[in-house]
């Protein structure tokens, strides 16, 4: 017996871009992540060819993922065609060989920058979010090792007092993204900068979403069917922005999450975020045949 | 030399405070000597010693921020039994944030300097478990109000105010949850004599008023005097003499009592 019989054949490079070992260290915290459900785990961020902070954590979880039978789909705030997209979407074809898809529908995975789509994910689908910072207590703990004292404690006090203080300051919460949120009743989590309107999205979904933050080295996860609450005080309630009665002037898709464009004159417009929802509403009014799924909002209003 | 403190004939309650040889050493260092104390309901307990005499040692363990090497605390309230020492961390922190209050001489180790006044006292009672924003509000204005704080700052960040100001939003912070055990380590040194005037004034009514169960420590006989009914003294880690406030201070047995009488007067 020779050495090259017990090896395997050299090649330019591993099997998803990813050496064996990475990705058995991300599958390892994925499932620790798993098991409790909003708690930050540390993990190996190894380097990828791009760089830090334009969703490097969110691909290594779709590159571990990743087979030649995964339909994948890549959105950037909400849009499948932008270069950040495109270029995931490419890049994570081209290392594992798997077909690529813009339509929620037809996903395995979809990986996702600020956004979840409007069609409701299902079972057999996995959601991974591109995560920038994923302490949620950094805004009123800037020391770590005391912050992860607290989640411990569940000593959450202080993000309470953070919306009291909007409160107090501006007669409204002012978070906008990445709105804190307490997961399976235990740890508080940043959903990533998903705007208000996406959050209710996570509570008891069917599918398994998963938030990786790759500068950050922390993975966190929310189960299907795991309770997400927002925080909220109990006389002020959660409020998502108000797009429900905005329609969007490409598509005539009316009552989801919209992207402002601002006009000369000083008024805007809008236009549907999620951008092949938008496609798909055109191909329908142009006759062709195209498949919807459920949304999570109907007619803008999110049934409780 | 362990001197325990009888109460006075005319209480009967159970003390509701009872500490009992609690000792603690910082390396060589022996900082508190088997010190043993009872504080009744409604009593204003005074400590007084020396810089390093152990006495703002002895109120950190009493409020469960520090372990001592041997002793025991109870405390006697519905929630909790047995030694206070040896409760887990989630406990003590639930206990400390609705049973016990206390004011620091330095601000900046009790209020959150850049967050507002307000908040800081509804911090308190969010940790407490309160959700509902107006009742927080309202809670966190009335006990501001009570310690005497100038409604038109309710929203100013403590690094804005004065001094006496911010041991005032530490005092409402306190009895924000009507605490059962008040601690005060050294609530006015630092300011000057007129402000300390006032805040004393505060702490006497709030004390009428509320017959809240007071340990304070200070090394300045005169607020002792002020606000205590029984007073301790400590030097090295021990406690030389113990009795009612004018005792002590009209009578003083032991020769460090009355050097530091003498000193004062």
């Amino acid at each position: 017996m020779s050495l090259a019989t017990l090896t395997k054949n050299w090649e330019p490079m591993s099997y998803g871009f990813l050496d064996a070992s990475a990705k058995r260290e991300i599958r390892r915290k994925m499932l620790k992540a798993v098991a409790v459900p909003g708690c930050q785990m540390p993990y190996a961020s190894r380097e990828v060819p791009m760089a830090r902070g334009w969703g490097t954590g969110g691909l290594q979880v779709s590159l571990t993922l990743m087979n030649p039978s995964k339909r994948v789909k890549v959105i950037d705030q909400g849009a499948d065609d932008s270069v950040n997209a495109a270029s995931i979407r490419r890049f994570l074809a081209r290392v594992s060989g798997a077909p690529t898809t813009l339509d929620t529908l037809e996903a395995d995975l979809i990986q996702s920058r600020h956004r979840i789509p409007e069609e409701k994910l299902r079972e057999d689908q996995v959601l991974v979010l591109q995560v920038p910072n994923p302490e949620p207590l950094r805004p009123v703990q800037p020391n770590m090792s005391i912050a992860r004292q607290m989640h411990a404690d569940a000593d959450y006090g202080r993000m309470w007092l953070q919306l009291y203080e909007q409160i107090v300051r501006s007669g409204r919460v002012m978070q906008g993204a990445s709105y804190p949120s307490l997961v399976n009743g235990r740890h508080v989590m940043t959903p990533s900068p998903i705007p208000r309107w996406d959050v209710p999205k996570l509570h008891m979904a069917k599918h398994l979403t998963i938030l990786s933050a790759g500068r950050e080295k922390r993975i966190h996860a929310v189960p299907p069917f795991t309770r997400v609450e927002p925080l909220v005080f109990d006389d002020v309630p959660y409020k998502v922005e108000d797009h429900g009665g905005l329609t969007c002037n490409r598509s005539g898709a009316k009552g989801f999450f919209m992207n402002e464009i601002p006009q000369d004159d000083g008024s805007s417009t809008y236009e549907i975020s999620d951008s092949e929802f938008g496609v798909k509403t055109i191909k329908q009014a142009e006759g062709e045949r195209v498949e919807f799924g459920e949304t999570w909002y109907t007619d803008g209003e999110m049934p409780s | 030399m362990t001197i325990t403190i009888d109460a006075p004939k005319l209480i009967k309650a159970a003390p509701l405070l009872r500490a009992q040889n609690v000792s603690k050493t910082y390396g060589a260092v022996q900082a508190v000597r088997s010190v043993s104390v009872e504080v009744f309901p409604g009593e204003v307990l005074g400590i007084v010693g020396e810089s390093g005499s152990g006495k703002s040692t002895f109120l950190r363990m009493l409020n469960l921020e520090e372990t001592p090497d041997s002793g025991s605390y109870t405390l006697d309230l519905p929630e909790v039994e047995g030694n206070l020492f040896d409760l887990d961390r989630f406990a003590r922190r639930m206990l400390c944030a609705t049973r016990i209050g206390i004011v620091y001489q330095n601000p900046h180790l009790g209020l959150l300097m850049k967050h507002s006044s307000s908040g800081n006292v509804a911090e308190r009672l969010l940790v407490a478990g309160e959700r509902r924003f107006a009742v927080l509000r309202e809670k966190a204005s009335d006990a501001l109000e009570a310690s005497e704080f100038p409604l038109d700052r309710l929203d100013a960040p403590p690094a804005e105010l004065s001094g006496g100001m911010q041991q005032r939003v530490q005092l409402a912070k306190a009895i924000a949850l009507e605490p059962a055990l008040l601690l005060l380590d050294e609530p006015t040194t630092g300011l000057d004599v007129s402000v300390q005037a006032l805040v004393l004034d505060t702490l006497k009514r709030l004390q009428q008023d509320r017959k809240i169960t007071m340990v304070i420590v200070s090394h300045d006989l005169g607020v002792i005097r002020t606000l205590a009914d029984r007073v301790m003294v400590m030097r090295r880690g021990e406690v030389v003499e113990a009795g009612l406030a004018d005792q002590i201070f009209q009578d003083p047995q032991h020769a460090y009592t009355q050097q530091l009488v003498h000193a004062k007067l």
